[in-house]
């Protein structure tokens, strides 16, 4: 019952939200400011998980999967599928839930009960769009540049791991990494994550939006918003998967 | 003119406002006093258009709130100026954005035109100089002044007040009120200010509202509260000593 009441709420919130924005230049304006906010700032965080991780997957397919039965290039192989097929959208997004999320969820939260939202609203500002269509057009419009950014950190983190250590040889890696490559796992990243970027705009924005309360309410918004887009990303892309790659 | 009709709220089946009737005037400061969760602001409100009130009516200048539009209701919010408990700046922005968002929202003015109105603003709430300042280092007065000169910046015909002295000292709370009855009397807006400070409703209150437990007890003007013999009222008022010798003395000087 709960849940069905907040789709409905969540539904008729994004029915507010997409209306063209009342000033252009002022909406341009907020998108700048958002991609400044969500995208620019985490691009060190993308970076640095992703480095990570790539070298992480190299090391453990190096020790743990190798056997004489399989190529040595397998570990470059199987880095770069598991960062072009999940890691760098999939987890990738589960990251930005909560980094990006919680911020979105805390920041129009705390509007919401200093009671600058209903200041908008008396101004005559539709604020559930003001607020909100800057956050989700910029993050769905800049995400894919943001899973760029982690596949080939991604790789770069097997390639430094294969330079400074004996594990495997640089140039078996490189010929993993480039082994029976499709430029279509790419692009289905990329369609995949443009469907988180909205998951974790919307519903953070949500969150935000209907907090009753006051500052403790804020942080139940803000950790609510990261569950929940945590939840659905990776439902979304079960359901993803299923559809695009079956 | 406003005028409130048969209005009720409640909120999970408990009630909050029962039958409210009022008729507020233009050029005048209309209040609505009472005590602590009596319901002043879910009735402001509802008047407003926050609160979508469960039965009644609320007439601006005889248009119907409830039944109209979203392009009327938008145009209507063009006449509405609000002041909250609470300021409700918008902190990501300087005073002087504060002041210009709602022209700069939908005034068709040139920039030059809206910046021009906006100092206006501020320097009629005695702000200049404060322009670049953020709302988190402003006091609290100088919030409410922000607020008031953002309330007015589309030179609204309503304006509506919730507590603007809550948190503030004796004298800068005369500055607001001041500040709110120069501007009413100025611009003949149709003003509603909720409060229960007494001292600004001696102060300014040309029509009174007295609400307790979300029902409309009494309303007059303020030398009527001396005279009233509504117990609630008289509670309410004359709660401090302060208050009952102002009332004592007032009463002798009507005999004698
Ligand atoms: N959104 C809401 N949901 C449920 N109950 C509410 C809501 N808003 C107000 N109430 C209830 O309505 C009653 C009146 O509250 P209101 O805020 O109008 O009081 P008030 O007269 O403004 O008090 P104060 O002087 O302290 O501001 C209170 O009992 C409050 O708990
Ligand atoms: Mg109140």
């Amino acid at each position: 019952m709960n849940s069905l009441y907040h789709l409905g709420e969540y539904i008729l919130l994004m029915k507010k939200v997409f209306s063209i924005p009342e000033r252009w230049n002022i909406f341009f304006k907020q998108v700048i400011d958002e991609i400044n906010k969500l995208v620019i700032n985490s691009i060190w965080i993308v970076v640095i998980i992703s480095l990570f991780i790539g070298a992480v997957i190299s090391m453990q397919v190096t020790l743990n999967i190798v056997s004489p039965l399989l190529p040595k290039y397998a570990v470059g192989f199987t880095t770069r599928e598991t960062l072009l097929l999940e890691f760098s959208s999939s987890i990738m997004c589960l990251i930005l839930a909560g980094k990006v999320g919680s911020n979105i969820a805390s920041e129009i939260g705390s509007m919401r009960v200093t009671e600058q939202i209903d200041a908008l609203d008396i101004i005559g500002v539709n604020s559930a769009s003001y607020l909100i269509l800057p956050k989700i057009t910029s993050l769905v419009l800049f995400i894919p540049v943001l899973v760029s950014f982690s596949m080939i950190a991604g790789l770069i983190g097997g390639y430094l791991l294969a330079s400074f250590s004996d594990m495997l040889s640089l140039s078996t890696y490189i010929y993993g990494i480039q082994y029976d490559f499709k430029i279509g796992y790419i692009w289905y990243s990329m369609k995949k994550s443009l469907v988180f970027a909205f998951i974790i705009t919307s519903v953070s924005s949500y969150y935000g939006y209907s907090v009753k309360g006051g500052a403790l309410d804020v942080g139940k918004a803000s950790t609510n918003s990261v569950v929940m887009s945590s939840i659905l990303i990776l439902l979304a892309d079960v359901v993803l998967t299923q559809l695009m790659l079956n | 003119m406003l005028d409130i009709k048969n209005l009720y709220k409640a909120f999970d089946g408990k009630e909050v406002l029962h039958d409210i009737n009022a008729v507020f005037e233009p050029g005048k400061v209309n209040m609505i006093i009472g005590q602590s969760g009596s319901g002043k602001t879910v009735l402001l409100k509802c008047i407003v258009g926050l609160h979508f009130p469960d039965k009644g009516e609320v007439l601006y200048d005889n248009r119907n709130f409830m039944k109209m539009n979203k392009k009327e209701v938008k145009m209507l919010r063009r006449e509405q100026g609000m002041l909250f408990q609470g300021s409700a700046l918008f902190d990501s922005m300087t005073v002087l954005e504060n002041v210009m968002f709602p022209l700069n929202m939908f005034s068709t003015d040139k920039p030059k035109k809206r910046m021009e109105r906006a100092m206006f603003c501020l320097e009629r709430v005695n702000l200049k100089g404060a322009e670049d300042k953020y709302p988190s280092e402003v006091s609290g007065g100088m919030q409410k002044r922000v607020a008031i000169a953002r309330a007015i910046a589309l030179n609204p015909k309503y304006l509506f007040c919730d507590e603007p002295n809550s948190g503030l000292d004796p004298k800068t709370s005369l500055v607001i009120d001041a500040l709110v009855q120069d501007i009413t009397r100025e611009y003949n807006m149709t003003t509603v200010v909720n409060t229960h400070d007494m001292n600004s409703v001696m102060g300014i209150g040309d029509h009174i509202v007295f609400i307790n437990q979300g029902i409309k007890e009494w309303e007059g003007s303020k030398e009527g509260i001396f005279t009233s013999v509504n117990k609630n009222l008289n509670d309410f008022v004359f709660a401090s000593d302060l208050f009952k010798e102002v009332k004592n003395t007032h009463l002798n000087n009507l005999e004698g």
